[in-house]
């Protein structure tokens, strides 16, 4: 019994050691990996994006003197493109090692910079303020625990992270307009669309892919993509833009 | 016989594992407090009787009166509580369910349940932590330690002027803490429903109790699911209690605070700048 169990480990080491440069060399050609890249639109009339006026908070106002801030939940670019849309594997991935690159929210000017962003579950998440003035980040989850903490000015970062995946509204009580996003995601396979409403997702071994495109005011839309092999698939996501 | 023993060691293998599933989840159904164990079972009748008609049957605070109660009654499927002993972002204790519901909320429509026995209260404990699967994926927060209160002098509380200017508190509850900060008109909280700062002008109690360490534990854990954060990471035990004598002042009560200001100030108040934007600088500058 007992030089059986040895007998199997060492064929399982064995194996490992010979699978393991077997294993790395389909993956050497180039394009053994396909890739999803797309656009993000919309047709319709999206909401104009308002100036936002930030009176009761002196220094911000005047950190925007030169060009007021426009509220940032449906912006457009040239071509009828949307920013802050993320793009994400929702389902048929094949698994993805844990995030550790720390991700970093910044409160600056009064606004969250990025507006929208993702993180993997348990992927550390700084938070910092570079106002000369507090903040409190207050985000609203609902799966993860919800909590609010105040960050005066000059105070460290903040050092936190999500466990679980969840799309969270992050709010600052003292400055209301100040509304952000944290976007919990299982999947490193995602993209946030720039203005150009572009988004590429690589590294996608073959296989039945399901991508989902999430947008704050209009919520998702999904696409089945199949990948067979070292190839770029295309999938574009249109979304209809209502005015309010 | 070989089979009969492997026969006997799988079904009673199974039994020890139900068992533990089973003490899992009747620990959950349970609430512990001091020498109390309150039971779910026991709790879910009280709480048809007593707390239904605002929290609503299945717990997310719709009773049939909630649509005439403002701020609304407590939705217990979050698993989201204000007045807590543990740090924000946590659940908090037994104790501290008990502690709230005996206490009931000042300015809200929820009154002391002092009542019912300690037993039902705890019951009713129990039977809240049913509503929220949190309850058996997490645990309550370490409640956080609370030093022993300083003794009070003028440098105490002219240093806790200092920090209600520093950490912007006036931003909300405004420079006299009458709940006119700039930010006050705006608040919402996480259901996104208008919510006022506490005003220290209207009295004695505050939403979490009515004692300096209960005055404490309100900024130091933050109520969580409004919009008053946790002020734990920027404020040092001997900052909070400062603040704690300073915030005593704001309020319209013959506290030995109160006293030691008001003395002060007879001879002292054109030293002080009004708080508010531009105010004095932080640290306990005047």
């Amino acid at each position: 019994m007992r030089t059986h169990s040895v007998s199997v480990l060492v064929t399982a080491l064995v194996t490992g050691a010979l699978a393991r440069p077997a294993m790395v060399v389909p993956a050497a050609p180039a394009g053994a990996a396909g890739t999803i890249s797309g656009k993000v639109t919309y047709t319709g009339t999206p909401p104009k994006m308002k100036p936002i006026d930030m009176a009761k908070e002196p220094n911000c106002v005047t950190q925007h003197a030169a060009a007021p801030v426009l509220t940032e939940n449906v912006v457009t670019g040239p071509g009828n493109t949307l920013r802050w849309v993320v793009v994400y594997v929702s389902a048929g991935d094949q698994g993805s090692a844990p995030a550790t690159e720390t991700v970093r929210l910044d409160q600056k000017g009064c606004q969250y910079i990025p507006h929208v962003l993702v993180v993997q579950p348990n992927q550390p998440l700084d938070i910092y303020n570079n106002d000369p003035h507090s903040h409190n980040i207050h985000p609203l989850a609902r799966v993860n625990p919800e909590w609010n903490r105040s960050q005066p000015a000059g105070a460290p970062p903040i050092h936190t992270k999500w466990e679980l995946p969840e799309f969270i509204p992050v709010k600052c009580n003292v400055h209301p307009w100040m509304h952000g996003w944290h976007m919990v995601l299982t999947t490193s396979h995602y993209a946030v669309t720039g203005e150009d409403g572009a988004f590429t997702l690589s590294g996608l071994p073959p296989g039945k892919y399901t991508v989902t495109a999430w947008q704050e005011q209009f919520g998702t839309q999904s696409q089945d993509v199949t990948i067979t092999g070292g190839e770029t698939k295309t999938a574009n996501f249109v979304f209809k833009a209502t005015p309010y | 016989m070989r089979s009969y023993t492997r026969w006997v060691a799988v079904v009673s293998g199974w039994g020890v594992l139900l068992l533990a599933a089973g003490a899992a989840s009747l620990r959950a159904q349970e609430s512990h407090i001091g020498k109390l164990t309150g039971h779910a079972a026991a709790g879910k009748d009280l709480y048809r009787r007593y707390c239904v008609g605002c929290h609503g049957p299945d717990g997310d605070g719709a009773g049939e009166n909630a649509p005439w109660i403002d701020p609304k009654p407590r939705d217990f499927t979050l698993a989201v509580f204000k007045c807590r002993s543990t740090p924000t972002g946590t659940l908090p204790t037994d104790q501290d369910l008990l502690n709230a519901m005996t206490r009931g909320f000042v300015t809200t429509n929820m009154p002391p349940w002092r009542p019912l026995t300690n037993q039902h209260r705890a019951d009713l404990v129990a039977y809240i932590k049913t509503f929220s699967s949190k309850w058996k994926t997490l645990k309550p927060g370490t409640p956080i330690t609370i030093p022993a209160e300083p003794r009070l002098t003028i440098e105490s509380v002219l240093h806790g002027r200092g920090l209600y200017q520093k950490m912007e508190c006036w931003k909300c509850h405004g420079s006299k803490g009458h709940a006119d900060g700039p930010s006050a008109a705006t608040l919402t909280d996480n259901k996104d429903l208008p919510i006022r700062p506490y005003d220290f002008a209207t009295g004695s109690r505050f939403m979490c109790g009515v004692t300096n360490e209960d005055l404490y534990k309100i900024f130091m854990t933050g109520l969580d699911g409004t919009p008053m954060p946790s002020f734990a990471d920027n404020l040092q035990p001997a900052d909070a209690w400062d603040l704690v004598h300073f915030l005593r002042t704001l309020q319209p009560l013959k506290t030995p605070e109160a006293a030691l200001w008001k003395a002060w100030l007879a001879a002292h108040a054109a030293e002080l700048k009004p708080i508010g934007p531009g105010g004095p600088g932080g640290g306990g500058g005047r």
